[in-house]
């Protein structure tokens, strides 16, 4: 870890702007020279193992007051940046009426780590890729552009199959973000310029020949807050997330899942895939060919296939488009059975 | 030093026969509170921190180094790299070759790398984070060479262990070809299973400070002789000038057993900076600073005769090491000696890689091992439609099928025994995937454990004092095993006082030595020694008259300020001269089947039930029960403790741990505790312990076996049996995983 200027910021917008106005303004995420401190859970963890250098860390948990709350009404769910993911995960309203977004926290990490970090810092949370955590490792797209990609032939049973480039084919790690993604979620952003809010769907930058641009975010932009709309789905919801072993462990291969049914029949199918692609991935297609259907072994594998139809395994992480097929599956038959 | 929380929080199985009283452990209430003190705690004053860097090559050399960034940090006391250091640290040899090394690299002696992760610098400064930070800034200029990384790389060099190590011998016996060619049933099946390290909890730490030339090692160890005299000979001082202190140790498993290169190199620093030096390599360092289990490959072929006898046997391994070391585990010593069989061939062979050199890690030979035999046995008895522990049951012995030899005791069958009673397997439908409960598959497995009965050369130093309390010094080694409390324990019986009246020093070269602690060997070497030293306590005070009185009113009415005796004890059938090599730091264990006239092992049964998602197939282990044989157990709660954790290990071993290699660059690449997996408690549900009781009066005087690794020995084959029973996929390569039953490979 080296030397860093620590501060706190007071506001939302004081956060924001002495972000922007630091002298080197950074360029890329990983090699900028000013993050924000919420958890730390990945922030601290990185910084230690040299990965990230910011030069500036400004913390942002006193904004808690402000950005800290979680307010769910018949307008949609809305969450405060800094709240923690056990607030989330463990708050009544939310495992009631969107279990999706509760089991995807749950499931996460450890009940420390969750106590911890936030969900504005979780959405961020960097590749698990280890050729990208470990600095020894010379090749690295994601962390020293245009330096090689070390799991293209190395190991990369955890990497992606979808979403990958030859330039990089680290997986996203979190399960949270699928979740949003299923339910067609917002993020509040403040920047230079104000606030301002997108999509949860463009936060996200598929690697392409620049994977260290994570997101679309600009230098100083400022996550308050995550908004989730209403929605016949959103009860019939489910994460199912597969891993070696029980508990504490990324997903191996995971779905976020949220059907509204009719009579049996799919008004709409939301699927977004975990563990197997580049950014958090919806699985647009695979919910169109549901559209209309009932839910069944024929269709939800029919779902499945097109849903990892494109599809690019390497040496190691082939199992993952047969795995995560069958997690999509077993998810879809699973929220299909669920009581109204 | 009762423990009334814990004595009451934990239920210890009730003493049977031949089973010591579950007494609380004696370390419990130092250790949870915090008051032990591990090696990195101890509070040396004006340290100076030490940080390593390491190779980021596995092959090749250190063309230059920049230094200047980091010397310019504030607060950066020195670097020390090859080009610096000089001669201060000579060369020792490997230990297989008589020396006391673990690697037998010179700590910075060259500028040439012989694995990934070599210590290439060490960064001095008054800080840790000052020192970590210029490590950072270290840069290194190397000239890479292409390593080889694991079996069948390009450049690994196969070479039969035969040529490689003059003490080995390939067991063998009668005619394995023509008993193979003409039995009616065979197998002949490929097995792996891959690196794995120890990662124990607590880092490797080394502080060193000297006083004059008097120089202090606080280290955790397994075998504080070894490391002084393994250090005086790295630093040309005499043994007498190094104390090495280790009342603690917070997990080893066999990775503190060794002198790794960090030790010399912090002795060093601390005499060149005339500071202490403290050096907590990191999580991920850890993965090259000490050693590893390393990958290993089988070939096994069976052949018996319908009715499930065995007619001939055969297990050919293949174990990687580094270039400069021909480590190998050799499990065929044990793989051959298990069933009766006629005709028994062996081979081992060492592949020669560009990587750490190997080292003892938790039954080093039986695990990896014993997971191809027994698999092997379940395929044969898949093969030949009949009960797995019918086939263990048919194939029973009371003698080495190699030398003819007689054990001492085996007690496998009533293990089956009693462990298929407890697990139910008279309920199981042998029928693969015909055991189902909703979703999930169920599969039940077994598996025979054993573990070769090694004892070595020991020695102890025992007090008694007119307040009716004594003391036990040797410098045994607390690792977890309970040795504290099992040397509190033989003594308080030995001299009639209660438990709470006794005091135990260990790990520290102050006290008369001990062996290492591996090999299952301290408990029947320590408390066979603190037996014969508390007996000659009672020889002096009773001098005839009161063989069996009161030793404390004894001890008063001579009026004796104490009474102090020191006793050396040698196991049947060690080498001549073992006191001697006690003292100097290399005891060699002897027993096992390593004895011309018997042969001594403890046995187990392992009993798995596995669940297997139907659709999505992650595995999981939701029972396991293992009953063991293993002559007489010192403290039921202590051992409970073993078993478990090596069952437990032993699920771990199975399912989730997995050292990953980058085969382009011979470079471990998830060395850290989210990417190397081990189970957490949502993976343990039911682990049953049963002890089967057994005496054994040949061993040793007390009876003990010793217990500290057959725990995790076929664990894994069982699990993996279990896995075929539920799926009908016999998966032969560990750890087994969902990538393998998803692609129905
Ligand atoms: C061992 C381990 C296991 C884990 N397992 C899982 C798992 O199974 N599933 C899972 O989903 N996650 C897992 N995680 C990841 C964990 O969930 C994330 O580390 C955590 O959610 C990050 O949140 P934080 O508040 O600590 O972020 P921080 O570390 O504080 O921040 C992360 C990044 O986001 C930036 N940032 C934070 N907040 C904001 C904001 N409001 N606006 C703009 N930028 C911001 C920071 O500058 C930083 O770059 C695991 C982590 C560890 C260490
Ligand atoms: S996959 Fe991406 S993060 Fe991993 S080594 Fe390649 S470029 Fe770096």
């Amino acid at each position: 870890m080296r030397p860093f200027l620590y501060d706190r910021a007071t506001s939302a917008d004081l956060a924001a702007s002495a972000l922007a106005t630091s002298a080197d303004a950074p360029l890329v995420q990983g090699r900028v020279d000013a993050e924000y401190l919420a958890g730390g859970t990945t922030l601290l963890d990185l910084m230690k193992l040299d990965v990230m250098q910011p030069a500036r860390v400004t913390d942002i948990t006193v904004l808690d007051a402000r950005h800290g709350t979680i307010t769910v009404t018949d307008a949609g769910l809305k969450l405060g940046a800094l709240v923690k993911m056990s607030a989330a995960a463990d708050h009544p309203e939310i495992v009631a009426r969107y279990p999706v977004l509760a089991q995807s926290l749950t499931l996460a990490a450890s009940a420390q780590l969750r106590n911890m970090a936030t969900l504005g810092g979780n959405v961020l949370q960097r590749t698990r890729c280890n050729y990208f955590r470990d600095t020894s490792w010379s090749a690295c797209n994601k962390r020293n552009p245009g330096s090689g990609c070390a799991a293209l032939d190395g190991v990369n049973r955890q990497h992606a199959v979808l979403g990958a480039s030859e330039a990089c084919i680290a997986t996203y790690p979190g399960d949270f973000a699928q979740a949003l993604m299923a339910l067609d979620a917002t993020v509040d952003i403040v920047g230079a310029a104000g606030p301002r809010t997108i999509p949860f769907a463009a936060l996200h930058r598929l690697p392409g020949s620049t994977p260290h641009v994570e997101t679309t975010l600009a230098a100083g932009d400022l996550i308050t807050g995550l908004s989730v709309p209403p929605g016949p789905w959103t009860r019939r919801s489910l994460y199912l997330k597969i891993r070696d072993r029980q508990s504490y462990e990324f997903a191996l291969a995971s779905a976020a899942v949220a059907l509204d049914l009719q009579g049996g029949v799919v008004r709409q199918a939301r699927i977004a895939l975990g563990g197997v692609a580049t950014t958090p991935w919806r699985a647009r297609d695979a919910e169109a060919a549901l559209a209309g259907k009932p839910i069944n072994e024929a269709t939800a594998a029919d779902a499945a296939r097109i849903a990892f139809a494109g599809s690019k395994p390497r040496e190691h992480n082939a199992y993952k488009v047969a795995l995560g097929q069958r997690t999509v599956v077993r998810a879809l038959l699973q929220a299909a059975t669920l009581e109204d | 030093m009762a423990d009334a929380v814990f004595s009451t929080l934990v239920e210890a199985p009730a003493p049977k026969s031949n089973m010591g009283e579950p007494v609380p452990r004696y370390d419990a209430r130092a250790k949870v509170t915090g008051s032990a003190l591990y090696a990195s705690d101890v509070a040396l004053p004006d340290v100076a921190y030490a940080f390593l860097v390491t190779s980021a090559i596995a092959k090749g050399r250190v063309r230059s180094f920049d230094l200047r960034e980091a010397r310019a940090l504030p607060g950066v006391l020195d670097i020390l790299t090859h080009g610096n250091i000089g001669d201060a640290i000579r060369p020792v040899k490997f230990f297989t070759e008589g020396g006391p090394a673990s690697n037998s690299v010179l700590p910075l002696g060259s500028p040439e790398i012989a694995y990934g992760g070599q210590t290439i610098a060490v960064v001095l400064a008054n800080s840790y984070e000052v020192a970590r930070d210029a490590a950072h800034r270290v840069l290194v200029d190397y000239e890479i060479d292409r390593p080889s990384a694991t079996f069948a790389s390009p450049g690994a060099v196969d070479q039969e262990l035969a040529t490689q190590n003059k003490k080995h011998d390939d067991p063998k016996v009668g005619d394995f070809a023509g008993a193979y060619a003409s039995s009616p049933v065979t197998v002949d099946v490929s097995y792996s299973t891959p690196a794995q390290h120890h990662n124990p909890i607590e880092l490797f730490a080394t502080q060193c400070s000297w006083t004059g030339a008097q120089l202090t090692v606080h280290e955790p160890s397994q075998n504080v002789y070894g490391i002084k005299n393994g250090l005086a000979a790295q630093l040309g001082i005499e043994p007498s000038q190094i104390r090495v202190v280790s009342p603690y140790v917070g997990g080893a498993f066999g990775s503190k057993g060794g002198l790794t290169q960090r030790t010399a190199l912090v002795a060093v620093a601390a005499r060149k900076l005339g500071r202490p030096v403290k050096l907590v390599p990191t999580r991920e360092q850890g993965f090259t600073v000490a050693t590893y289990r390393s990958e290993t490959k089988h070939r096994v072929r069976l052949g018996a005769s319908r009715d499930g006898r065995l007619q001939a046997l055969s297990h050919d391994g293949f174990e990687v090491t580094s270039r400069p070391d021909p480590y190998a585990v050799a499990g065929t010593d044990a793989s051959t000696r298990m069933y009766a069989c006629p005709n028994i061939a062996s081979s081992v062979t060492i592949v020669r890689a560009d990587r750490s050199t190997p080292g003892f890690m938790r039954a080093p030979a039986e695990t990896p091992y014993f997971f191809a035999l027994e698999s092997a046995m379940d395929e044969l008895a898949v093969a030949l439609a009949m009960d797995p522990v019918e086939l263990r049951r048919v194939n029973d012995t009371m003698k080495d099928p190699i030398k003819g030899l007689p054990y001492t005791s085996r007690a496998l069958i009533p293990c089956f025994d009693r462990a298929a009673e407890a697990f139910g397997w008279a309920k199981r439908d042998a029928r693969p995937g015909s055991m189902r409960d909703a979703d999930w598959l169920v599969g039940w497995g077994c598996a025979t454990s054993a573990y070769p009965t090694q004892m070595a050369a020991a020695s102890a130093r025992v007090s008694l004092f007119p307040d009716g309390t004594a003391r036990v010094e040797t410098a045994g080694h607390e690792i977890g095993n309970g040795l504290y409390t099992v040397a509190a324990q033989v003594a308080a019986e030995r001299l009639g006082l209660p438990v709470g009246r006794v005091t135990v020093l260990l790990g520290d070269t102050d006290l008369p030595p001990a062996p290492v602690a591996g090999g299952s060997i301290s408990t029947a070497s320590v408390c066979s020694v603190i037996a014969q030293a508390c007996d000659a306590i009672r020889a002096r005070l009773s001098d005839g008259t009161t063989p069996t009185g009161d030793l404390v009113a004894a001890l008063k009415e001579r009026g004796m300020g104490s009474v102090q005796e020191y006793a050396e004890w040698v196991p049947h059938g060690a080498p001549k001269g073992a006191m001697g090599m006690l003292y100097r730091g290399a005891a060699q264990p002897t027993g096992g089947a390593k004895l011309q006239d018997r042969i001594q092992f403890a046995f187990g049964a392992q009993f798995v039930e596995v669940r297997v998602h139907a659709r999505t197939r992650e595995i999981r282990v939701p029972r396991i029960v293992g009953a063991f044989a293993s002559g007489r157990i010192m403290n039921t709660r202590t051992a409970h403790s073993q078993y478990m954790g090596g069952m437990i290990w032993g699920i771990g071993s199975a399912l989730h741990e997995e050292t990953e290699i980058d085969a382009n660059a011979a470079r471990y690449v998830n060395t850290n505790l989210a990417d190397y997996l081990v189970p957490v408690n949502a993976d343990v549900v039911d682990v049953e312990v049963i002890m089967v009781p057994e005496e054994d009066s040949q061993v040793n005087p007390l009876g003990i076996k010793g217990i500290g690794e057959i725990g995790i020995v076929g664990t894994s084959a069982a699990v993996a049996n279990a896995v075929y029973h539920a799926t009908g996929q016999r998966l032969r390569d560990l750890p087994l995983r969902i990538d393998t039953l998803v692609t129905g490979a």
